[in-house]
């Protein structure tokens, strides 16, 4: 891959000599291709480590798939689903009984995704304004603190507006967290990687604060224990699928999908997303043509904390009603979206995609989801995260897919790079 | 994306009235424990003071010397005058011992940010942004571990944990420099690409007998007349001194500084005179990570002895904020590296008195280096083209 040799023509001094090379290759691969590429490569990796690690990576993956429950797709049958609000069933090709193993580990894959959805769209909608939203994170510990505040207060509201006020709150709390560093960055020019990491960092401090033991948000009967009060149950999401007592999918996966179309919409449909667009392109431009940038940063920040906020509130009003000092310091939905909305490619379709890879993945590694006889899921837990972060290493560069794409044709391309 | 890297920052001009903040602050600590305030806790002047010096070195390492300097100076007098007054109130002679330990705790866990914070510094002087620090450390704690239980020898996990921290920046480097992938993406993949190797390797190597006990440890320095406080640190902290007069002389006083600090502010004026611009980034992107590692080696061997999943906890993200606040300078990172090991330190040294509360000392880093990158105080003026890949023409 030296360069040295032979010098590359440049955009500068030779833009025909392969635009249409790079058109061609965007229009063609770069869509959906790179990050397949992508994805097959890292798992291929991950494999590799399986198996030298001394464990057959084909029984592994096929455990992690099965763990998913994503081997539910293929077990077709006569079935009944129920009709909502009616006591009706109706005839259905999978079997919904969350008593089964594998409908039970899809309902989790979506428990696992509708959040994940969420937190790419938080690190998508702000790259689509040029923006590096790596704080999605504290955004999403901020939205749980929020809620499992105010789902386990105000007790005797009645349920749908509890659940509201603590889904708003949520939302407004990520908006206002990620607010500041989009205000940083557009009156002092502070970059938002560095003040989104300081405040991922300060939301988890805050959080071990608020919840360890003597804490202020502290369980009020257990004590000892480092963990908040239970969100009572009228503030909690209904379920929709799968027995509440084993933990069913709740309604978030909702808030989760409908948020995708919000996302699509409001870039592509509304002025506030072609300004964001405009900025995200080129902020010099935009200004000049009269859009405000710093608002912009600002306003993408906030609408990138709403859907942040989102998650953290489904998690906890959906099946954990409970946040706890461990909870905040493992947790890691946050930074799992930075890979969602880079292999999603900033897009609503792709990041619903990415997402369900990951729930899928992450979901499939877990103690209760995995074959232990097969792969232990201490060590399946950290294959996942190593593939997940082969996943973002070769998806940001996407120019060694381009080397190796182009590599017969032995040219140097240099691909999505402004020139300064 | 990362041409935006600090694009849009630019030269604040200088405020000398944080160096005089600084001192008002380390008046005050003396101050509240006075009559009629009479503050009896002793961390309230202790706090106090440490702003006083985190100002003073926000002033120090932006040019405003001597403000500065009296505010870090004003600062320690200040703890050391409301550490006295609050222990003449509750006349406890025990606290000598107290506070004296917490000194060495502080040099502790200052050491592991010291290595990371130079290392970075070396990273960012050269134009590459390294926000995978802790991915780094965490690779050199296991590393380190995993060598020093297998070849008996601290020294064969210093060794081990340097070639591992090593080949993690090497690949942060292939990707930021010749595939010049966005810096930040290729950071954050380090970091989590760190937590999953370590775990893995961890658990499918030591699974069933869990973390090796007992290590061969690193040599204590025995200095009799220093004191017990300085006379037996370990050889590791003497290092970490040693490391950052030798980063400052190296990046401000010799050829290599020179080009290193060339190719971080204007990459394609050192390369018009010869300087390889991916040589000394390489060069300087692989050192970061041998730091980090060795950073994160003491911590796991010589500090707790052991090693656990994820041990490093955001060390490496407050080893960047060390790098930011002391404005890509080594003795401003030191100085830095030593506030926020003095803020873990007091986190846990204050859980008995204090409580829960007390684990706010450790979000201390993080919110001083989001004031100062607000520019509230005094901002950081980071390396031109840091974060911006460079195409040799």
């Amino acid at each position: 891959m030296s360069e040295a040799a032979t010098p590359p023509p440049t955009l500068e001094s030779d833009p025909e000599a392969y635009a249409p090379a790079l058109s061609g290759f965007y229009q063609r691969a770069g869509g959906i291709v790179t990050p397949l590429i992508t994805a097959v490569f890292a798992f291929l990796m991950g494999g590799l480590v399986v198996a030298v690690t001394g464990h057959n990576p084909i029984d592994v993956y096929k455990a992690i798939f099965n763990g998913a429950g994503l081997n539910w797709f293929f077990h077709f049958g006569s079935y009944h689903i129920d009709v909502p609000f009616t006591n009706h069933h109706v005839w259905f090709w999978w079997d919904t009984d969350t008593n089964k193993t594998a409908a039970f580990n899809i309902t989790q894959t979506l428990i696992t995704t509708a959040p994940l959805i969420l937190t790419g769209l938080a690190v998508a909608f702000a790259f689509r304004c040029g923006l590096f939203n790596i704080g999605g994170q504290g955004q999403y510990l901020v939205g749980a603190i929020v809620s499992v505040y105010v789902g386990s207060r105000f007790v005797e509201m009645a349920h749908i507006p509890h659940v509201l006020l603590a889904i708003v709150l949520a939302a407004f709390a990520g908006a206002c967290w990620a607010a500041i560093a989009g205000f940083l960055k557009a009156t002092v020019g502070a970059h938002e990687v560095i003040t989104t990491i300081m405040l991922n960092w300060i939301a988890y401090w805050a959080g071990s604060y608020l919840f360890g033991r003597g804490g202020p948000l502290q369980n009020h009967v257990q004590v000892a224990v480092p963990i908040s009060d239970d969100v009572v149950p009228g503030a909690r999401l209904a379920a929709i699928w799968g027995n509440p007592a084993l933990q069913a999918l709740h309604s978030g996966i909702f808030i989760a999908i409908s948020a995708l179309i919000a996302f699509y919409i409001i870039l592509n449909r509304t002025t506030l997303g072609y300004q964001v667009r405009a900025v995200g392109f080129n902020p010099e431009a935009a200004r000049y043509g009269g859009i405000s940038v710093g608002r912009n940063f600002v306003i993408a920040m906030a609408i990138s904390g709403v859907f942040a906020g989102l998650a953290g509130a489904i998690d906890i009003l959906g099946w954990q009603f409970r946040l706890g000092v461990l909870d905040v310091q493992v947790s890691n939905i946050g930074f799992i979206g930075i890979a969602v909305a880079l292999l999603g490619r900033n897009t609503a379709v792709g990041v619903g995609l990415a997402a369900l890879l990951f729930g899928s993945l992450f979901n499939g590694v877990s103690s209760r989801s995995i074959d232990a006889s097969i792969f232990p899921a201490t060590l399946a837990g950290n294959l996942a995260l190593t593939i997940q972060a082969l996943i973002l290493l070769f998806i940001g560069a996407d120019l060694l897919i381009v080397y190796v794409w182009q590599a017969r044709k032995k040219l140097k391309l240099r691909p999505a790079q402004e020139t300064e | 994306m990362s041409t935006f890297y600090y694009a849009a920052v630019e030269r604040w001009p200088r405020q000398t009235w944080v160096g005089r903040v600084g001192v008002a602050l380390g008046l005050c600590a003396f101050l509240v424990t006075l009559p009629p305030f009479r503050v009896n806790a002793p961390w309230v002047p202790v706090l106090i003071g440490l702003l006083a010096f985190a100002a003073g070195i926000a002033a120090v390492s932006r040019g405003q010397t001597r403000p500065g300097w009296t505010a870090i100076g004003f600062g320690i007098v200040g703890i050391a005058l409301g550490l006295l007054a609050t222990r003449a109130s509750s006349s406890n002679l025990d606290q000598v011992v107290v506070w004296g330990a917490l000194l060495s705790s502080t040099l502790q866990w200052a050491t592991p940010l010291t290595f990371a914070a130079i290392g970075g510094l070396f990273c960012e002087r050269s134009g590459v942004t390294n926000i995978g620090l802790e991915g780094m450390m965490l690779a050199g704690a296991f590393f380190g571990v995993l060598g020093a239980d297998s070849t008996g020898t601290w020294w064969g996990g210093l060794v081990i944990a340097a070639i591992a921290g090593g080949a993690f920046a090497a690949v942060h480097a292939v990707m930021a420099i010749h595939l010049r992938a966005d810096q930040i993406v290729s950071g954050t993949a380090i970091n989590f690409l760190a937590v999953g190797v370590t775990g893995y390797f961890f658990i499918s190597h030591y699974g069933d007998r869990g973390s090796p006990g007992s290590l061969p440890r690193i040599p204590d320095v025995n200095i009799g007349f220093l004191g017990n406080v300085f006379g037996s640190l370990s050889l590791m902290i003497w290092l970490s001194f040693l490391l950052v007069i030798l980063a400052h002389f190296t990046i401000f006083r010799t050829p290599i500084g020179l080009r290193l600090r060339s190719v971080g502010e204007h990459p394609r004026a050192a390369d018009t005179v010869g300087i390889s611009v991916y040589g000394i980034r390489y060069a300087a992107v692989i050192l970061s990570g041998i730091l980090a590692a060795l950073g994160g080696a003491y911590l796991s061997v010589v500090f707790v002895g052991s090693f656990n999943e994820n041990m490093t906890n955001g060390r490496g993200f407050i080893a960047l904020a060390a790098v930011i606040f002391g404005n890509w300078r080594p003795f401003g990172a030191f100085a830095a590296a030593l506030l926020f090991g003095a803020s873990t330190a007091l986190s846990f040294r204050l859980a008995q008195s204090w409580g829960n509360a007390s684990v706010l000392f450790q979000a201390l880093p993080y919110v001083l280096v989001l004031i100062a990158v607000a520019g509230v105080i005094a901002r950081p003026t980071p390396p031109a083209s840091a974060g911006r890949p460079y195409v040799k023409q």
